[in-house]
């Protein structure tokens, strides 16, 4: 049933590549945060005479169609779907985390339950799930948000449990129960401990699918909607232009995958 | 029998919780579904308050809700998805219809992905650490960092518009199944190579390779005795699991490159908000899933006999 352990991929990793991946997540971060502090301007801003003009600078990557600076668009772009993406990360993990714990503690129906409603979602394709919240949730970012923690928490659920039944099995936790210890202290120091170095793997995994999903509704029309400066939605509008303005394609595209890519090799050379 | 009743348990819950999603979202629909129906039927022109009456009226879109919800879910197991609300035709028609050209492009991809992937994962296996094995992760670990929709716009870029060797968009001839496909593929054989070549490595470290390699036999002919068998456990283990990412690709590269497919077919039907259509669409989608990983654990359990004891 658990295909996740069919092969451990973990002997084959190379202890460099997350902090080449951190430093890629770093510097994106860097210029999401300091883009317009050091220049400054506005992503909305229009003058139609500049339209799919070159970098100059106050505008350091051109133009686009509209004639709004792109720099300042991707300056926008990159602070919203990473936060629409840690908010529903943060959301996941600590649904996951939660009742993972329940289902290993509780066992029974709860757990059977629990993971009836985990494999069926499991069977969804997570876009799919996003595109149905999407259409029920007023406001786009909300629903992002919402969706999205739909998808991630199962991931985050099938870890807890699993290592939660192992550890709530073993000697060390029967002792400390007999010896009158509460939930929340057996959570603390026996669970949480085995659980932690998995998080931050699974997190940015979770980060890194949340702003592909956001990138890639983008793209074809069904996320974000414009003028929102949004990472795909940015791509498509300026695709028609390839030609004109290559560098205010690029800029988009250069952003997107240096972070995914951090987020990739940040979370080390795991599988799906 | 226990993987069949432990699926079919999964597939019932598929449907339940499908119904019942899409029967919130008929409920919850921001804006007035009546409306947008009335729009998506006469086009956002012709529409007045009485034609959206009319589609009120006939569609029952007021009414008590468990009622409701419990003959919308009775409707589905008995496999009636009703009528598009757009064009009036039954879901069950379109998506037949949709289903052909979405299955042949999956197929196609996942026929590149193993042509590309698998191949090369396993020569990198059978020298980790050389220059094939390097430059293999170096690729594999660049191309899952790009997203299906990324990727087919760099090969829209440089293929179709700056080379103009394909076409960009299109169905209906060999060449337009291209470019999509390979954006399909390109992804899964990252993946592929990857899970090749570490059940590849971890074989050729096996006592019974070495002594394959020791009673005489060639690389040749170990690698054909006894290292494809057991390369093709866990890749077909997971291309059980890649199938999510290949329906995800599907809803998305279809849209791209206008592939008259069921992916399509979705993001329409959400636009519009054709909750019918969304139904059909989102269950096929869902217990294809399921019936893919059913056939695929049977599979892995004639290939490797372990796996049921």
């Amino acid at each position: 049933m658990n295909h996740m352990n069919a092969l451990d991929l973990r002997s084959t990793s190379w202890r460099i590549t997350p902090i080449i991946g951190a430093a890629l997540v770093f510097v994106v971060a860097l210029f999401a945060l300091l883009g317009s502090v050091i220049v400054p301007g506005d992503a909305f801003e229009q003058s139609l005479l500049k339209a799919l003009s070159g970098p100059e600078p106050l505008a350091p990557l051109g133009y686009d169609h509209l004639g709004r600076s792109v720099y300042h668009r991707l300056v926008d772009a990159l602070w919203l779907s990473p936060i629409i993406a840690v908010a529903a990360v943060i959301t996941a993990a600590g649904a996951g985390l939660v009742l993972g714990t329940l289902a290993a503690a509780m066992g029974g129906w709860i757990e059977r339950l629990l993971v009836i409603v985990a494999d069926a979602l499991l069977a969804l394709p997570g876009l799919l799930l996003v595109l149905i919240v999407l259409a029920m949730v007023p406001g786009t970012a909300l629903g992002f948000w919402a969706g999205l923690s739909l998808v991630l928490w199962v991931e985050f659920f099938r870890l807890t449990r699993a290592t939660s039944r192992e550890v709530i099995a073993s000697p060390a936790v029967q002792a400390s129960r007999l010896l009158g210890f509460g939930p929340v202290y057996l959570f603390r120091v026996h669970i949480w401990p085995e659980i932690a170095p998995m998080m931050l793997t699974a997190a940015a995994f979770g980060t890194a699918t949340a702003i592909m999903a956001i990138a890639a509704l983008g793209f074809v029309h069904v996320g974000m909607r414009a003028p929102t400066p949004e990472l795909g939605l940015m791509m498509v509008e300026l695709l028609p232009y390839w030609r004109e303005a290559p560098l205010a394609l690029l800029s988009p595209v250069i952003a997107t995958f240096t972070l995914l890519l951090g987020l990739t090799l940040l979370a080390g050379s795991r599988i799906s | 029998m226990n993987v069949i009743a432990s699926r079919f348990v999964q597939a019932v819950m598929v449907a339940v919780l499908i119904g019942t999603a899409t029967f919130i979202m008929m409920r919850s629909l921001p804006g007035d579904a009546a409306w947008r129906i009335a729009a998506g039927r006469y086009g956002y022109d012709h529409i007045d308050a009485a034609a959206a009456d009319a589609v009120r009226n006939e569609l029952g879109l007021d009414g008590p809700a468990l009622p409701a919800l419990l003959q919308w879910l009775g409707d589905l197991m008995r496999l009636d998805f009703g009528n598009s609300l757009v064009t009036g035709q039954p879901v069950i028609n379109e998506i037949t219809h949709q289903l052909g050209a979405s299955v042949s492009l999956a197929c196609v991809a996942i026929l590149l992905s193993l042509l590309m992937g698998p191949p090369l994962g396993i020569l990198a296996g059978l020298k980790p650490n050389g220059w094939l094995d390097r430059g293999l992760l170096l690729v594999s670990t660049g191309l899952k960092a790009i997203p299906q929709f990324l990727m087919a716009l760099v090969l829209i870029v440089v293929i179709a518009v700056q080379l103009r060797w394909l076409p960009a968009a299109g169905h209906g001839e060999a060449k337009h199944f291209i470019l999509p496909s390979l954006t399909l593929a390109l992804g899964l054989a990252a993946v592929n190579a990857r899970i090749a070549r570490d059940a590849m490595a971890r074989i050729a470290e096996m006592p019974f390779w070495r002594f394959a390699h020791w009673k005489g036999l060639s690389t040749r002919q170990t690698l054909l005795r006894h290292g494809l068998r057991n390369v093709a456990v866990p890749l077909t283990t997971y291309l059980g699991l890649q199938f999510v990412t290949l329906v995800e690709g599907v809803i998305i590269v279809e849209s791209i490159f206008g592939w008259p497919g069921i992916g399509h077919a979705l993001v329409h039907a959400i636009f519009s908000r054709d909750v019918p259509m969304v139904q059909g669409t989102a269950l096929v989608l869902g217990l294809g899933f399921v019936a893919v990983n059913t056939a695929i654990d049977l599979t892995v359990r004639r290939i490797d006999p372990r796996v049921a004891s």
